[in-house]
């Protein structure tokens, strides 16, 4: 009795059970997502003409940002927890994943999972490495040729004239895509939602919201390579 | 019809095994996997060769002692099927087959294709009971039990513990077996007492076996041959949550059951 005492002890410790790392990384990715559908909102106003102080809007949008520091900062201070709650269980559960089978298949064939949902190790480390470059490029300027604090259009046009940075940010959307088409459904499963009725549509809308956020984002570096924003 | 098999041969659990190539001639297409694997095991013996080591018994579909990977995918290509129950009429002449057994660390392979797989009686045993008073059988309507919930409970326990979920899964998990045997307690009115310390110690006992986790891509109820669904995954990760935070240290010495 003594020895399942304390396994049920020790798998009360949410976290200790793969279950619980895998709530940490539902819990996690809906801040990420919430996010991404905000950052793609918010983007899409590069394709507002200017007002009648020629400012552009997304200009606006930067400094009204820039200026309430307390959403600012409180938006930063979640998404960077979320980000590490999700990398650190990620690792954790890959670990477990090449522990627990330790000789492969000579022949493995899936039959029902998507390509999206058995590339999730894949997509989401590249991931990780474009939003470094990304905070790189449009938040810090380090990487950019000619940025300019608050000039968000302007830092827009310039960067995404170069054309393999526009080819490596429309790639990292590609793997967005994919990633938010098997998570955004995944998560509802993982803290233990699931019916027949209602999981098939949040199936459909996990992909509707994946190409739409994808599609909406790949819109502006391709509309800067072909002129449409100038 | 004319067969080429590569199968997977390990003398004992501590060898390192290896793919070997057969081919085998005037295979019936009315053979079922296992009766064709017989008439190769014939000739081995004819030739003083070792017999291919596979597991069986009801060979009706039912037991859930046979099983292994064929080019690929857990039980063969028929969905809903076992081995036992997979027909040679399935394949094409001259078809080429790779036989491996299950692979996953919490079952080591005791000989060619048969694995150990008393993890998962041990998951079982953990918390896959109930607990009732002992004495005269109580009236079998005594307890009201909604239609919908017995329906899911049998379908869940449908399970026959085979194992083709592990096998199938790229993280080697056993969440569809752990889950469908907490349901088919956890959905019935007698299974709630221990409905989430059961959740709680099955998904530890899991982890304890070296099974990995799982990431929700369905490959395990495809191979199923009883069907059991992921919806029970969802379940059993809710019963999981809800006992893991609500955990407390038992209040008095006696008391239990």
């Amino acid at each position: 009795m003594s020895s399942s005492a304390s396994t049920l002890a020790r798998a009360a410790r949410l976290y200790e059970a793969p279950v619980g790392k895998k709530a940490v990384m539902a819990i996690s990715g809906v801040i990420l997502f919430g996010f991404v559908l905000g950052h793609m909102l918010g983007n899409l106003q590069i394709f507002l003409p200017p007002g009648i102080d020629g400012k552009f809007p997304i200009d606006a949008y930067g400094e009204a940002l820039r200026h309430n520091q307390p959403l600012l900062y409180g938006t930063r201070v979640v998404l960077l927890i979320a980000v590490i709650a999700h990398i650190i269980s990620a690792i954790q559960l890959a670990t477990l994943k090449i522990a627990a089978r330790p000789v492969a298949y000579a022949r493995y064939t899936p039959i029902a999972s998507s390509y999206a949902s058995r590339t999730m190790y894949w997509s989401g480390p590249i991931l990780a490495a474009f939003i470094v470059y990304h905070l790189l490029h449009f938040t810090t300027g380090t990487v950019h040729p000619s940025f300019r604090d608050l000039h968000v259009h302007d830092n827009v046009i310039a960067g995404f004239s170069v054309w393999y940075v526009s080819a490596f940010y429309i790639l990292a959307m590609v793997l967005l895509c994919l990633h938010l088409y098997h998570g955004i459904w995944s998560m509802t499963q993982s803290v233990g939602f699931s019916h027949p009725t209602y999981t098939p549509k949040i199936k459909l809308g996990a992909k509707a919201f994946a190409i739409v956020i994808a599609a909406g984002n790949i819109s502006i570096p391709l509309s800067v390579l072909f002129g449409v924003v100038k | 019809m004319r067969l080429t098999l590569h199968i997977w041969r390990q003398k004992s659990p501590t060898d390192k095994g290896r793919m070997v190539p057969y081919t085998l001639d005037s295979v019936s297409g009315h053979m079922s996997f296992l009766e064709m694997l017989d008439v190769l095991n014939e000739q081995l013996i004819g030739k003083g060769e070792e017999p291919v080591a596979f597991d069986h018994d009801c060979r009706e579909g039912i037991c859930g002692s046979c099983g292994f990977v064929i080019n690929g995918v857990a039980h063969g290509p028929r969905r809903g099927t076992t081995v036992c129950q997979l027909h040679m009429r399935e394949f094409e002449d001259n078809a080429e087959l790779y036989l491996e057994p299950w692979r996953a660390a919490a079952f080591p392979v005791i000989k060619d294709l048969v694995v150990n797989r008393s993890a998962f009686d041990r998951i079982i045993a953990s918390g896959g009971y109930i607990s009732v008073p002992t004495g005269s059988a109580p009236d079998g309507n005594a307890i009201p039990v909604p239609k919908q919930d017995s329906d899911m409970a049998m379908a869940a326990a449908t399970c026959i513990g085979c194992g083709a979920c592990v096998a199938a899964c790229p993280n080697a998990s056993a969440s569809l077996f752990t889950s469908a045997k907490i349901s088919h307690l956890g959905l019935l009115p007698q299974g709630q007492p221990e409905r989430h310390s059961r959740a709680v110690r099955m998904v530890a006992q899991a982890k304890d076996e070296g099974f990995g986790n799982c990431t929700n891509i369905g490959e395990c109820e495809a191979v199923c041959p009883k069907g059991i669904q992921i919806e029970n995954i969802a379940r059993m990760n809710r019963d999981f949550i809800a006992g893991a935070a609500a955990y407390r240290e038992a209040q008095a010495e006696a008391g239990a059951g």
